[in-house]
């Protein structure tokens, strides 16, 4: 691996995502065993720091981790010492002092992970920073698109919804692009990004055309609390432009695979009727996120990390 | 840093003296006495002077810097009137006018008249800026007739916008029964919400919330309306982008009663060097682009921009070594001055040294009204000695501001201040 740290996905080598995806496959297998547990990792300890309510990211993380024999300490803002003051610059240090191999870190803040490599000489794995980067999530992405179409160059994928918010749309844009995939972003203009075309992307704001475009739609969580902040006028709005119902899907005459990182707004940005369908492969997604971050694990932490420098 | 008294007498020789007033610069020497500047012409050195070698040097007006922050009263952990001195000398300033932004904020005489006795003490010369509102917020106009008379040369309500457009009109229009000038820190608050960097190409990948230069224009915009329709004096501070200028160049056409200054930050850095989320570069206004980092030279080029000013704002390493969204706006700029505007602009753009001396001297001597020529044989001197050609590497050991948050540690710097001279004494950097 070219870098020591996963902290993006920005300039990450394409060789590098491959290779993450194999090995993904490979561990996907084990997991379908009787016995899920490998001994890959058996005396390396990881810190699952998070400075942001998880559940999903951060269950996915540890279970990797505990099906590669890694010892996992989980560290979470609210049961912190931070609420007393104590600094990112202590809490660092700290764990760096007890002597640990790798943290895995969500932080509201962007650039909060390679802030941290400033602290800390531990393997530093970005579990979500601010609306900057999501690199594991895009990872898991490109696993699952990788398995259902077996290629990645030239798939037409969508992403829809708030990506202005979003550290799964910029992660994605940046492995796909990488990768040879072709973009659409479509969501409401005042969640899309300005300059958004120095990502190399397209942009429509009209789902019917984009689902004919489409190999497959990555559909972003609509945050309620968007709603009222001037960026959006209601759910109802939103959803007759830009919802993913089975009345709309049913008027495209094709096979489209659907996408969710979750947790999903059943009934604004998803219906049930399609989150729950067979072209759905949102649940699938969730194995690969355990598979593509033992992956990421095993290769920066035990596997065939030529000890490259970041 | 060497600080010292200077003797009885000095001879500064082998230099060329730079006329900021008469454009001039001419090989000569320099002598000193009792503080004052006593002789120009050539001069053998005798037993009891202290001799100065200039050779390669030239010799000037003491810079002075209309924009810093000195934290006192209030923060005196980030700086002190004092601590802010050396700052200035360090950076060959004599003269620095500073902000109202304080606790208590400078809003009062009594806090103007406190600021110029404590100023009595210190090393340079120290003018403080009132707010223009009590408690800079932006509601009751400041007793400025009063403040003026205590030693006030300008008012300003810092960081905080004068938001509301029948203030900021009031501000002006009482302003000009003093023929001062008015500053106002130019951001939309409601479009800028909570950017902390300029919204283009790089924000989009860095994922930080942006706000667009029009932040910036539209309040520009406003201000020079308002000192149209009133006759005030509008001094523009920190001007970083292209849009700005635009507004500014047309109001000048017509009106004399605008100047505008930038910092030696938006010329020397641009936005792509937020990428390592350098916190040191979180900025109000902000950090922008490369075409506006050019609209700004061509601008200081072509009179649209008057003169320079440093911003200088101290923050405690423990604000500035958090996460982005976290650590305040501001970084320190007085010792790094020189030598990153005389890259940018001399080395790099052409600039003729003895316009930038003029950006750094006379012209905002004169938005203060500080007219007098600092080589007149009889003033006390308050000279500032530079090397134009040095290349250096400016660092932490370069900095006496009680402060070191300065994205300039590292960078290549064109050009040095080698000594200061003010009120009697001579640093020598």
């Amino acid at each position: 691996m070219k870098h020591r740290h996963l902290l993006g996905l920005k300039d990450y080598p394409a060789e590098d995502i491959k290779s993450i995806i194999d090995t993904a496959f490979t561990f996907k297998e084990v997991l379908e065993r009787p016995i899920k547990k490998v001994p890959s990792l058996n005396g390396k300890t990881i810190v699952n720091l998070f400075f942001e309510n998880s559940t999903r990211t951060r269950i996915s993380f540890e279970l990797a981790q505990k099906r590669l024999s890694a010892d996992t300490v989980n560290f979470s803002a609210s049961t912190s010492s931070l609420k007393k003051g104590e600094t990112f610059k202590d809490t660092a240090q700290n764990l760096e002092a007890m002597k640990i191999d790798a943290v895995v870190m969500r932080h509201p803040t962007p650039g909060a992970p390679l802030h941290l490599t400033k602290y800390i000489d531990a393997i530093i794995i970005n579990a979500g920073d601010g609306t900057h980067e999501h690199p594991t999530q895009a990872i898991l992405d490109m696993t699952s698109l990788h398995e259902k179409f077996g290629y990645l160059k030239g798939l037409k994928v969508a992403i829809i919804g708030d990506i202005s918010h979003s550290r799964v749309a910029l992660s994605n844009i940046y492995g796909l692009k990488t990768m040879g995939a072709e973009i659409t972003l479509c969501g409401p203009a005042t969640l899309i990004p300005p300059f958004v075309e120095d990502l190399g992307v397209n942009v429509n704001y009209n789902v019917d055309e984009v689902i004919e475009w489409a190999d497959a739609l990555n559909v972003l969580r609509i945050q309620r609390e968007r709603m009222g902040g001037g960026l959006l006028p209601s759910i109802r709005e939103y959803r007759n432009l830009f919802g993913i119902t089975r009345e709309r899907l049913s008027q495209h005459n094709k096979e489209l695979v659907i996408m969710h990182p979750g947790p999903m707004n059943r009934g604004v940005e998803i219906d049930s009727s399609v989150a729950d369908s067979d072209q759905a492969i949102i649940l699938n997604q969730v194995l690969n996120g355990v598979a593509s971050r033992m992956a990421i694990l095993y290769l920066l932490l035990g596997g065939k990390s030529e000890g490259g420098k970041d | 840093m060497d600080f010292s008294k200077l003797k009885k007498q000095v001879i500064l020789k082998g230099g060329k003296i730079l006329d900021p007033i008469e454009n001039t610069i001419k090989k000569s020497d320099l002598v000193l006495e009792d503080g004052k500047i006593k002789a120009l012409g050539k001069f053998n050195s005798n037993k009891s002077a202290h001799l100065i070698d200039c050779k390669g040097l030239i010799i000037t007006h003491g810079f002075c810097d209309l924009h810093a922050h000195f934290r006192e009263p209030g923060r005196e952990d980030k700086e002190t009137l004092e601590s802010g001195s050396m700052a200035a000398l360090a950076g060959g300033f004599t003269r620095v006018c500073v902000m109202p932004n304080t606790n208590p904020p400078i809003d009062s005489p009594e806090v103007i008249r406190y600021i110029v006795d404590r100023s009595e003490e210190c090393p340079i010369y120290i003018h403080p800026i009132g707010a223009i509102t009590k408690g800079q917020e932006g509601n009751e106009l400041t007793e400025m007739g009063t403040m003026l008379s205590e030693g006030a040369v300008a008012f300003s309500d810092d960081g905080l916008p004068v938001t509301n457009s029948a203030i900021m009109r009031n501000a002006l229009e009482y302003g000009t029964m003093f023929d001062i000038p008015i500053i106002n820190h130019a951001e939309d608050l409601c479009l800028k919400q909570d950017a902390v960097m300029h919204e283009g190409k790089v924000s989009t990948h860095l994922g930080l919330p942006s706000s667009p230069d029009l932040t910036e224009s539209n309040m520009v915009h406003r201000d020079l309306s308002l000192t149209d329709l009133t006759g005030g004096r509008l001094h523009v501070p920190h001007v970083s982008s292209s849009k700005s200028l635009d507004h500014i160049r047309i109001a000048k056409r017509k009106n004399d009663k605008v100047t505008a200054e930038v910092t030696p930050h938006h010329l020397f850095f641009t936005d792509n060097d937020l990428q390592k989320f350098d916190t040191n570069l979180k900025v109000a206004p902000p950090i922008r682009t490369t075409s506006d980092q050019k609209a700004l030279i061509k601008a200081l080029k072509d009179g649209t921009l008057d003169c320079i000013a440093t911003d200088h704002a101290p923050h405690t390493i423990e604000e500035k070594e958090g996460t982005f969204d976290l650590a305040p706006f501001g970084m320190i700029g007085l010792e790094s001055c020189f030598g990153a505007v005389n890259k940018v602009l001399v080395k790099e753009n052409n600039l003729d040294q003895l316009d930038l001396i003029q950006m750094l001297t006379t012209r905002p001597r004169k938005i203060m009204g500080f007219n007098d020529n600092l080589l007149d044989i009889g003033v006390n001197a308050e000279l500032t000695i530079i090397d134009p050609n040095e290349e250096w590497i400016f660092s932490r050991a370069d900095i006496q501001s009680k402060s070191y948050n300065s994205p300039f540690i590292g960078q290549n710097m064109y050009g040095r201040v080698k000594y200061t001279i003010c009120k009697d004494h001579i640093s020598v950097i």
